[in-house]
């Protein structure tokens, strides 16, 4: 097919941009039907050059230099018609291009500072062979650090964190998932109130859970540091959890303080618990798993993270479900017997793992609290999962933001005919999915339901979290959950079950 | 939303204190769902779109960080 | 690196202070020492005529015809292919050239001098648009116009600009920033001004109204007059800034139609070049990209300073030439150089940015870096010798050419 029409239109006393007119020059060409197009203004250069490119007519050869000529080659009559009339819209309606209301994004930190001037500090998820870099050149700028990051060497994690120490900055992390300060969650967090106590953390969901109960209960948090999970190794030296406790100490807005992580090793808790004695300020001490110790007068232990909200609370108590156990456990068959746990948030797995196991039951875990076994070998055990963990999250998102990973495991939890108890826990809050709970009460309800185990679970979020704590409830509820109101009380609630 | 530069020996130092009594004002350099959290909630904030020195070349990467700005 | 800093805060300090002036227009052999017979001076790093692209054979073999040293194109070819012929980089001779950018004997070049440092620097003057020697056009309609630069502008302008004791150029760019040029792509108000400028001069000193006459409608009739005048200041801005031990600024950027090769503050004289890119753009009517020449000329010696593709922001129009351009998109092109430069020039200011300054100062650690390299505005020749220009565009520079400059530069510093 040649396009042999030619076809000229001329509008007088027409100026635009050479630009411009190159700009429209190619959309006109690329339209149906159109071999090539060129605007151009008349001048005796532009005529020629579109004499020569064979798109000139006697019409485009009349104009002046202050005409516009609009001069095209199609296929046929009806296509070049089409084509001009099209060309003359443009030439009417000035298209929009592009953002005005496209973002910029600065390619590097020191860029970034000029964009925002007093910016305190960098949010850094960047893989983590990079992040020591990253973190380092924020350090230098003297910007306190939350690094989300994982995976960084620990002796990076050291030498970074001596120099911020040096310098007066925070460095929340390696692998610090959920903060909150002055107010603002920061990555994985949710929306809570401000208010009297401190929260100084080596967990993320630890934290949540920790912030969200008291939230719940109708109180509010001042800051939630995270420290990264490693602080309180030896290695490490305990040196953030050292840091927070003394900007809390100082801060006015706060009043009391809990600490949470695993019980550290004993030399760097020793240099803790001597901190905390030195305040004037009442700590909870949450060593998840640790029952007793020698703890000075301001200082009080929590064995869970209930426990600690509760303390921190001053003793006053976090609204539980109201469930009884012997109920749910009525209509179950004699011969399912055991507590199948699907966890996202592995702090939340340890503390139910705790639970069961200060209630007198045998638990096996990928991850293990002292006292449970790992999953090769015993099968007479509750069997709990943690599906945050590095084998389950390998080229897939972590479970808090995608739930399919426990989702594909639903079907044969609840086919399994020795099960009792599913417990779950769903985190909600910035950073997670959108609604954790429609996507299970989809799944489950593909399920046989009936005669299977009950399904138990806890939601660790708040009223103001973008999901709404109390409508993801209602959404686990009509699907037939059983929702605790903590993580302790849903595993407390299936050790109740299983010892029927 | 453009600033002219200053040199950043100029730029007041937070203390840690100083931080939880400031308004927080984020760089986030990485996954910009936390970003566009912070923006959703008017944090001020910014995004950097981060990519790994040196287009990822270790040789390079190496140099610069040696010879580092 | 603290010595780094130190000699790149040195290395921004020299271009800052320069003072270049539009002097003198010279005959090139009496400009340029070293240019005797048969010796041509072409843009871009070093190349040899087996290497060189279209346009580029087409622009010597036009010299060679315009210096008498071959009786016709085709002779003049074949001494070029015979070896007679020396080529050697206009910026190894204080020049700078658009396009193909040849410079011989008997062609006149603005003299500008930088009188904070007082060193030269050489281009040739702008021959207009079209069939024109710098897109390697070569016939005798491209030769006389030659010959009339030659024996009547090249004189008018040098008594003009002697008569009017030179031409300050610092204040005329700035003042074209604030009207739209970025001083690649967009010249135009910068050509008004000098214009403005000289034209008492030119009155004053011309002998014949029709010489007068003509002198005026050629430069008034360019677009891209300064252009020439922008790259010679840049070349007399950039030259004081070489050799300085530690400085990982970039001194020159220049292609010659097959390579791009960039010079570096720390690693003096040296040459790192890579294959040159496609330009990407719009395209005049009746042509597109497979009638393009790849990249090619010394201009951009003006993104080296700071304008072009760097200043952007102050010309919202020229940023249409790239894709679905908008005024928004011209000020990203600026911001990410930002990214890779040390510092703002304090005397060039674009209204769209606040005033900030053109970044200025490339630093090969900070391209490499974010992997951004130096944004080009370009102008497209034709692939064919003579055609003239098809399109214009925005180019990279190759990364390529900043990792083996790191390399060298490292060495330098004793680091490896």
């Amino acid at each position: 097919m040649s396009a042999t029409h030619v076809a000229n239109r001329v509008r007088p006393n027409f100026y635009l941009d050479s630009v411009a007119l190159m700009r429209l020059s190619k959309e006109v060409s690329a339209g149906p039907g159109v071999e090539t197009a060129a605007l151009m203004i008349g001048s005796e250069t532009n005529k020629t050059l579109m004499r020569e490119a064979g798109l000139l007519t006697a019409d485009g050869a009349a104009a002046g230099p202050n005409d516009l000529v609009i001069a095209l080659r199609a296929a046929d009559a009806a296509a070049a018609k089409e084509a001009l009339a099209r060309a003359e819209a443009l030439l009417e309606r000035p298209a929009l291009r592009g953002g005005a209301g496209e973002e910029w994004h600065p390619k590097t930190l020191d860029t970034a500072l000029t964009g925002l001037p007093g910016a305190n500090l960098a949010l850094i998820s960047v893989p983590g062979e990079f992040a020591a870099a990253e973190a380092r050149k924020a350090l230098d700028r003297g910007l306190h650090v939350m690094l989300f990051s994982d995976n960084v060497p620990i002796e990076d994690e050291r030498a970074l964190k001596e120099t911020a120490r040096d310098r007066g900055l925070l460095l929340m992390g390696p692998d610090c998932g959920t903060a909150i300060i002055g107010g603002v969650p920061l990555a994985f967090a949710n929306e809570v109130p401000r208010g009297g106590i401190g929260l100084v953390a080596a967990s993320g969901t630890g934290l949540q859970e920790v912030s969200c109960l008291i939230a719940r209960a109708g109180q509010g948090v001042s800051h939630a540091i995270g420290v990264g999970g490693r602080d309180l190794k030896a290695a490490v030296g305990g040196i953030m959890t050292l840091m927070a406790i003394d900007a809390l100490d100082a801060d006015p807005r706060t009043e009391r303080i809990v600490l949470i992580s695993k019980p550290p090793e004993p030399a760097v808790a020793r240099a803790v618990i001597e901190r905390v004695g030195r305040s004037r300020k009442r700590f909870t001490i949450c060593f998840i798993g640790l029952a007793a110790a020698e703890l000075p007068k301001n200082a009080a232990f929590a064995a869970t993270l209930r426990a600690a909200a509760e303390d921190a609370l001053g003793g006053v108590g976090v609204a539980s479900s109201g469930v009884d156990a012997a109920t749910l456990a009525r209509g179950l068959d004699g011969k399912r017997r055991w507590i199948r746990g699907l966890f996202s948030g592995g702090t939340l797995c340890a503390e139910a793992q705790l639970v069961l196991r200060a209630a007198g039951q045998k638990v096996r875990s990928n991850v293990p609290v002292p006292g449970a076994r790992d999953l090769g070998g015993e099968t007479a055990a509750h069997t709990m999962i943690d599906l945050g963990a590095d084998e389950y999250t390998v080229g897939r998102p972590h479970p808090m933001i995608d739930p399919s990973v426990r989702t594909e495991l639903l079907p044969a939890a609840l086919a399994d005919p020795g099960v009792a108890v599913l417990l779950l826990d769903l985190v909600i809050g910035y950073g997670a999915h959108e609604d954790p709970a429609g996507d299970l009460a989809a799944a489950l309800a593909k399920a046989e339901r009936k005669g299977g185990p009950v399904v138990l679970a806890s939601v660790c979020g708040t009223e103001g979290d973008p999901q709404v704590y109390s409508r993801q409830v209602q959404t686990l509820e009509a699907a037939g959950v059983i929702v605790a109101g903590s993580n302790a009380e849903a595993a407390e609630l299936a050790a109740a079950i299983v010892a029927r | 939303m453009w600033r002219a530069r200053r040199p950043f020996a100029e730029r007041d130092k937070v203390t840690a204190n100083e931080l939880l009594e400031a308004e927080v004002r984020v760089v986030n350099i990485g996954l910009q769902a936390f970003y566009l959290d912070l923006r959703a909630r008017n944090v001020a904030a910014v995004q950097v779109d981060w990519s790994p020195p040196a287009g990822g070349n270790p040789k390079i990467r190496d140099l610069l960080a040696k010879l580092g700005s | 690196m603290k010595e780094i800093e130190e000699a790149n805060r040195e290395a921004l300090r020299r271009i800052f202070d320069a003072e270049p002036v539009l002097i003198d227009v010279q005959a090139a052999a009496e400009a340029i020492p070293g240019l005797g017979e048969r010796v041509v001076l072409h843009a871009g790093p070093p190349i040899a005529w087996d290497r060189m692209c279209g346009p580029l054979r087409g622009a010597v073999a036009g010299a060679a015809v315009l210096e008498g040293w071959a009786r016709d194109l085709e002779a003049g070819d074949e001494l070029a292919a015979s070896g007679a012929i020396s080529f050697h980089p206009n910026h190894h001779f204080d020049a700078v050239g658009p396009m193909t950018g040849i410079i011989t004997a008997s062609m006149p070049v603005m003299v500008v001098e930088n009188r904070a440092f007082g060193n030269r620097a050489f281009c040739t003057l702008n021959e207009g648009l079209g069939k024109v020697m710098r897109f390697g056009g070569n016939d005798d309609e491209v030769l006389n116009r030659l010959r009339w630069l030659a024996a009547t502008l090249g004189p008018a302008l040098a008594a003009g600009l002697k008569y009017a004791g030179g031409l300050g150029l610092k204040q005329i760019v700035a003042r074209g920033l604030s009207m739209g040029d970025e001083m690649h792509q967009r010249n135009v108000a910068c050509t008004s001004l000098l214009l403005r400028e000289l034209a008492p001069a030119l009155a004053r000193t011309s002998r014949e109204a029709e010489t007068l006459g003509s002198v005026l409608e050629f430069i008034g009739g360019n677009d891209q007059f300064f252009l020439n005048v922008a790259m010679a200041m840049g070349k007399a801005i950039m030259d004081p800034v070489r050799n300085i031990h530690g400085s990982s600024v970039v001194t020159a950027m220049s292609r010659n139609g097959t390579d791009f090769g960039i010079r570096v503050s720390g690693t003096g004289d040296a040459w790192f070049t890579a294959p040159v890119e496609m330009p990407k753009g719009l395209y005049f009517p009746g042509f597109s990209e497979k009638d393009a020449n790849p990249d090619m000329g010394d201009s951009t010696i003006i993104e080296t300073i700071g304008l072009g593709g760097f200043a952007m922001a102050a010309s919202p129009a020229v940023a249409g030439f790239v894709g679905a351009g908008s005024a928004a998109d011209a000020l990203g092109y600026t911001r990410s150089m930002y990214e890779i430069t040390i510092g703002q020039n304090p005397d060039w200011t674009m209204p769209a940015l606040d005033f900030a300054g053109v970044p200025t100062g490339i630093d090969i650690r900070k391209v490499l870096e974010t992997g951004l390299a130096p944004t080009i505005n370009t102008g497209i020749a034709h692939r064919e010798p003579g055609v003239g220009q098809v399109g214009a565009g925005v180019v990279r520079a190759p990364v390529a050419c900043f990792e083996t400059a790191l390399v060298a530069f490292a060495e330098t510093m004793g680091v490896s």
